[in-house]
């Protein structure tokens, strides 16, 4: 639950379909339109936006990164059969994007705009209320620009059409352009509150004769405002970032998560790594994996996982057997030991020894897996029915054969990672 | 170019007049009565047990606003039982409760935002705790004005809330009673801490007890992005009060609001020491954007990142730890300066009073036991999914039990196989109705009529069920089996019901005969002699109709003995004893097949009249003959 980022197409989507409600009727913005998945088929589109053969085009990736340009992923002025070209040659394809490599799967067509100034516009939100950023420098990289930059804060409850947006605008604003920019905020902004966007940015934005067109936008909406805004979002999806591509065991516990009313995370962040965590609860398992990164074993940290919120024993065995398959496929080339961390801070309510019978079914399912590769187990945990949870833990370790040393509250709850590593 | 903006009121304004005698930078303490929204039955025992083992005069709860119910709620005040009022409204608490400047809000997200403003725009609440997850954020800044502008407080939202040691604890706050004692909360110490994760409040509860004189208080401002109160409003309260001597902070990757403690620092507005620490140092290890379970926590610019921020701290001169693993050694170090600076005398530990183990918790952990009132052996709704007779509701449809297997599991605990489960089936759909003139049917409707709802109508013609009406289902199984099992030869049962002047129940037919027979009869009858594995009673049953058809044509077996007879073969035929068939014709079963099929009919009248619009029924006094003396008879 927090603010996500959306696709361009889903922010432009928005916009056209409430511009009228919101912004203005005199002047418009068409709404010229289309994404693109993996499974549209290119060459139905035309059927129904026929402007895609009446226009020049542009088209781009719309998997919420920046700098397009930059990267030479922006095709524009180009026929529909040059735009439909230009997205087979890369759909699917594995793209580097700064750092950080990911395949392409969605792309944006638009009509491609002559134009000539370029303004930039953002809305964004802050603890008193949020901020209009406006320029007539618009289509660079704004931090660039940042002196011609106008910044409007409004309070929290404060109405915008008290306000005089016209005087606030920097005083390089054309002047004919004036009247309509101000009610072009205004109007922004409403939508952005209404719609309970986070974030909103329009760089650059055009006017063509009577019209206003965003070229490219980015938006976050907050994810908590489904109850209010849910029906003006329509039909929304919140990809996943570039670059963040799961792995099947990651894929494999986020299905299990979205399904759950629990919480289960798996980031693998070095499959070959010593050291693995199984941590309850969000904040103890940053911490973990915070320790292990700040006492210098950053190399060695394997995944950062995370179970909490009461998954029931299936699920967690479900969860263990997955970590447990991933550190058992093959030993350490220089045949040092292999480190499970069950950590955990002190639980307020939910029984631990309840919640440590999905991980032990799953370590004894491992058995012979975990002695072959020479992992030691480590847990520390608290909270209701720890002494019986710890208990059983021990006598695990003695019915498997497997070294597992168990603490309870009185053992820092960090402790368990030096431990393992330091000595 | 000109900014509008909202200016932030910190610290707090320092005359609270509805804090009456209390101090400004005290929010919660053993004198604090709350409000507690939502219906939590269980948060408001805990909240209870934990003034218990403060030591606290009263109840720290003195009403709950429950928005669906009023009256009185029932819980324990150590071993005794105590009620609290409940109200649909909060105005109608805070009115009867205004000495109550604490609400814990267990609204829902939802309705979160509406019922903390109600709260925040009441004269008496001074501090309102949002438990909810997933409260929008634009709203979230509207209550946070709100509170500025009126001088009070948001803990919250996404928190368990937070606890005052040895005075208040906020709904589920530190957990279990045995690890609050433990942590030492049942009294207060010297150390404050403030911290956006609520889930590490306990390990920061236990690691303060271990190497402090123990925790003052503790607040777990939330994990949203906006948080109605922040760490520095938090410090700056720690900073005022002189019974906390050090404090303790615990930040997170994400956001710049540390970074006001950082200022405040620096400026010397914070002189106390700050024992600090964020988490989140291992964003750095993250390929890409990697979202941890706080809205809060994403690091976007560089300031936002726990490294920076942990930095920040130190160079005012808070005690920063070098990872995690250290803060413990940090908070004795901080401690230790000042107790050996003489600043501060180490606060004793007390006893705390011991609270009964609640029966759940006991029944639990297996030290107790009792004898239940009630034995059920037949479903079980507990666990994931409900049973029937230990067969799961999915494997029900999954293997098509349907209503003749649903009724062997319930009423037989029996997994029936095809041939009586098809007979159940049958049963009910022969017994489903008879037309709306029977006494049952005919009920139904009147009821019906009479403006009855569907259960009323319903109750009013199944109640006509009985030795005259349906009963010959009933009846037949009876009367056969006691003759057939007591090894009676059919010609003696039909001479000695005549003898005793009883018809024998389920023989004739006001209209079908041996030459006209029922269809329904020969139906079952082929049925069962196809695949019953018994049919003694049948049988029996077949041979008196030879006898009583022998004296009038229509004395045959009806549909109603039918059926009677053949439940009991199928019972014999599914394993039970005769004895057992007995038993089950005593209590009634035969009934309840009958019961159970013309409910059906009868709903069928009730809502057939009803979608009629049928009105009230009157009997026509043409079809009354009124026969009445002139006077009655008097008696002497």
């Amino acid at each position: 639950m927090a603010q996500r980022g959306i696709r361009e197409f889903d922010g432009k989507r928005m916009l056209a379909k409430y511009w009228s409600e919101y912004i203005s009727k005199d002047f418009k913005f068409p709404g010229k339109i289309v994404l693109v998945d993996p499974k549209t088929k290119l060459d139905d589109l035309p059927k129904k936006y026929k402007w895609l053969k009446e226009e020049k085009l542009v088209v781009k990736p719309d998997q919420l990164f920046g700098k397009r340009g930059k990267h030479g992923l922006i095709k524009a002025n180009a026929t529909f059969d040059e735009a439909k070209k230009w997205i087979k040659e890369r759909m699917n394809k594995d793209t580097k994007v700064g750092k950080v490599t990911d395949k392409l799967t969605h792309f944006i067509i638009e009509p491609f705009i002559p134009h000539k100034g370029e303004f930039y516009v953002a809305i964004k939100s802050n603890r008193e209320g949020d901020t209009i950023y406006y320029s007539n420098h618009g289509g660079v990289d704004i931090e660039s620009v940042w002196k011609t930059v106008a910044e409007i804060q409004i309070g929290v409850d404060e109405n915008i059409d008290k306000l005089n947006i016209e005087s606030k605008l920097p005083k390089d604003t054309p002047n004919e352009h004036k009247k309509m920019f101000a009610e072009f905020i205004k109007g922004l902004f409403k939508f952005y509150k209404e719609l309970n966007y986070a974030y909103l940015e329009i760089n650059p934005f055009v006017v063509t004769g009577k019209n206003i067109i965003p070229l490219d936008l980015v938006a976050r909406l907050d994810d908590t405002g489904h109850f209010e805004s849910s029906l003006k979002w329509g039909d929304i999806t919140f990809p996943a970032p570039f670059g963040r591509r799961l792995s099947k065991e990651e894929e494999y516990i986020k299905i299990m998560d979205e399904k759950s009313g629990a919480s289960l995370k798996l980031t693998v962040l070095n499959p070959k790594g010593r050291v693995w965590t199984m941590v309850a609860g969000g904040g103890g398992s940053v911490i973990y994996t915070d320790t292990i990164v700040d006492l210098g074993y950053r190399d060695e940290l394997a995944n950062y996982g995370e179970y909490s919120g009461n998954p029931t024993t299936d699920q967690t065995y479900e969860y263990a057997k997955t970590i447990l398959d991933l550190m058992t496929r093959e030993k350490d080339p220089k045949g040092r030991p292999k480190f499970l961390l069950v950590g955990g801070g002190i639980a307020n309510f939910t029984d631990v020894a309840k919640t440590f019978a999905g991980i032990t079914m799953a370590l004894r399912d491992y058995k012979k897996k975990l002695k072959d590769v020479n992992v030691k187990i480590y847990v520390r945990r608290g909270g209701p029915n720890y002494q019986e949870g710890l208990r059983i833990m021990r006598d695990l370790g003695k019915e498997l054969g497997v070294p597992i040393d168990v603490y309870g509250p009185e053992t820092h709850m960090t402790r368990i990672v030096n431990m393992a590593l330091g000595g | 170019m000109e900014a509008i903006t909202v200016t932030k009121t910190k610290p707090k304004s320092k005359n609270v007049k509805k804090a009456g005698m209390k101090k400004d930078y005290i929010i919660m303490d053993k004198n604090t009565k709350a409000i507690v929204f939502g219906y939590q039955q269980r948060a408001i025992q805990r909240m209870l047990d934990f003034d218990y083992i403060c030591k606290r005069n009263e109840p720290s709860v003195v009403a709950i606003v429950n928005p669906t119910r009023d009256g009185m709620h029932k819980c324990f005040w150590g071993t005794k039982e105590i009620l609290i009022p409940m109200y649909r409204t909060l105005g109608e608490a805070t009115k009867l409760y205004p000495n109550a400047d604490f609400m814990v809000n267990f609204a829902s997200f939802r309705s979160a935002y509406p019922t903390s403003k109600e709260a925040l725009l009441s004269k008496s609440i001074r501090t309102v705790a949002i438990i909810a997850e997933g409260v929008p954020e634009q709203r979230t800044k509207e209550l946070i004005k709100i509170a500025h502008e009126k001088n009070k407080w948001i803990i919250g939202p996404a928190t368990v809330g937070g606890i005052a040691a040895g005075g208040f604890r906020i709904g589920n706050t530190a957990g279990m009673l045995d690890n609050i004692v433990a942590s030492k909360l049942h009294r207060a110490g010297s150390v404050a801490y403030v911290s956006k994760s609520g889930g590490l409040s306990n390990e920061l509860n236990n690691i303060i007890a271990r190497n402090t004189d123990g925790v003052y208080e503790g607040v777990a401002i939330g994990g949203d992005r906006y948080p109605g109160s922040t760490f520095i409003d938090h410090m700056m309260r720690y900073e005022q009060n002189p019974d906390i001597k050090m404090m303790v902070l615990l930040g997170e990757v994400g956001g710049t609001d540390e970074y006001e403690v950082v200022e405040a620092m620096k400026k010397g507005r914070i002189k106390k020491p700050v024992v600090a620490w964020c988490i989140g140092t291992c964003s750095k290890v993250f390929p890409a954007e990697v979202q941890f379970g706080h809205a809060g926590a994403r690091a976007g610019a560089d300031r936002e990142t726990a490294d920076v921020k942990n930095k920040a701290l130190k160079e005012v001169g808070a005690y920063v730890p070098t990872s995690f693993d250290d803060f413990d050694e940090q908070i004795k170090k901080a401690y230790t300066k000042l107790v050996k600076s003489g600043k501060h005398k180490p606060i004793p530990d007390v006893e705390p009073p011991s609270i009964p183990l609640d029966y759940a918790v006991a029944l639990k952990q297996g030290v107790i036991r009792r004898p239940a009132q009630f034995i059920s052996t037949i479903s079980d709704d507990r666990g994931e999914e409900l049973r029937y007779c230990g067969v799961k509701i999915s494997d029900i449809f999954n293997e098509k039990w349907g209503l003749g297997g649903v009724i062997g599991l319930l009423w037989f605990k029996k997994n029936l196989p095809p041939w009586a489960r098809e007979f159940i089936e049958r049963v009910v759909l022969l017994t489903a109705d008879h037309g709306p003139a029977v006494s049952g049917a005919h009920n139904s409707i009147i009821a019906s009529r009479a403006g009855k709802d569907l259960i009323s109508s319903l109750v009013s013609g199944l109640l006509t069920i009985g030795p005259r009406f349906g009963g010959a289902v009933q009846g037949s199984a009876d009367h056969f089996t006691k003759y057939l099992y007591a090894g009676e030869e059919p010609n003696f049962m039909v001479k000695d019901m005549k003898s005793k002047n009883v018809n024998i129940q389920g023989i004739g037919h006001r209209i079908k005969s041996v030459t006209n027979p029922d269809v329904r009869v020969t139906i079952m009858v082929d049925f069962a002699k196809k695949n019953f594995p018994v049919t003694e009673t049948l049988d029996y049953a077949l041979e008196v109709e030879k006898l009583t058809t022998s004296k009038r044509n229509n004395l045959i077996l009806n549909v109603d003995g039918c059926i009677g007879v053949l439940c009991c073969d199928m019972l014999r035929g599914i394993g039970y004893t005769r004895e057992q068939v007995r038993e089950f014709v005593d209590l009634g079963i035969l009934n309840a097949f009958f019961v159970l099929g013309r409910s059906i009919g009868f709903m069928g009248h009730i809502m057939d009249q009803k979608r009629l619009k049928s009105r009230l029924y009157r009997h026509p006094w043409d079809d009354i003959e009124y026969i009445m003396p002139d006077k009655p008879e008097k008696v002497k």
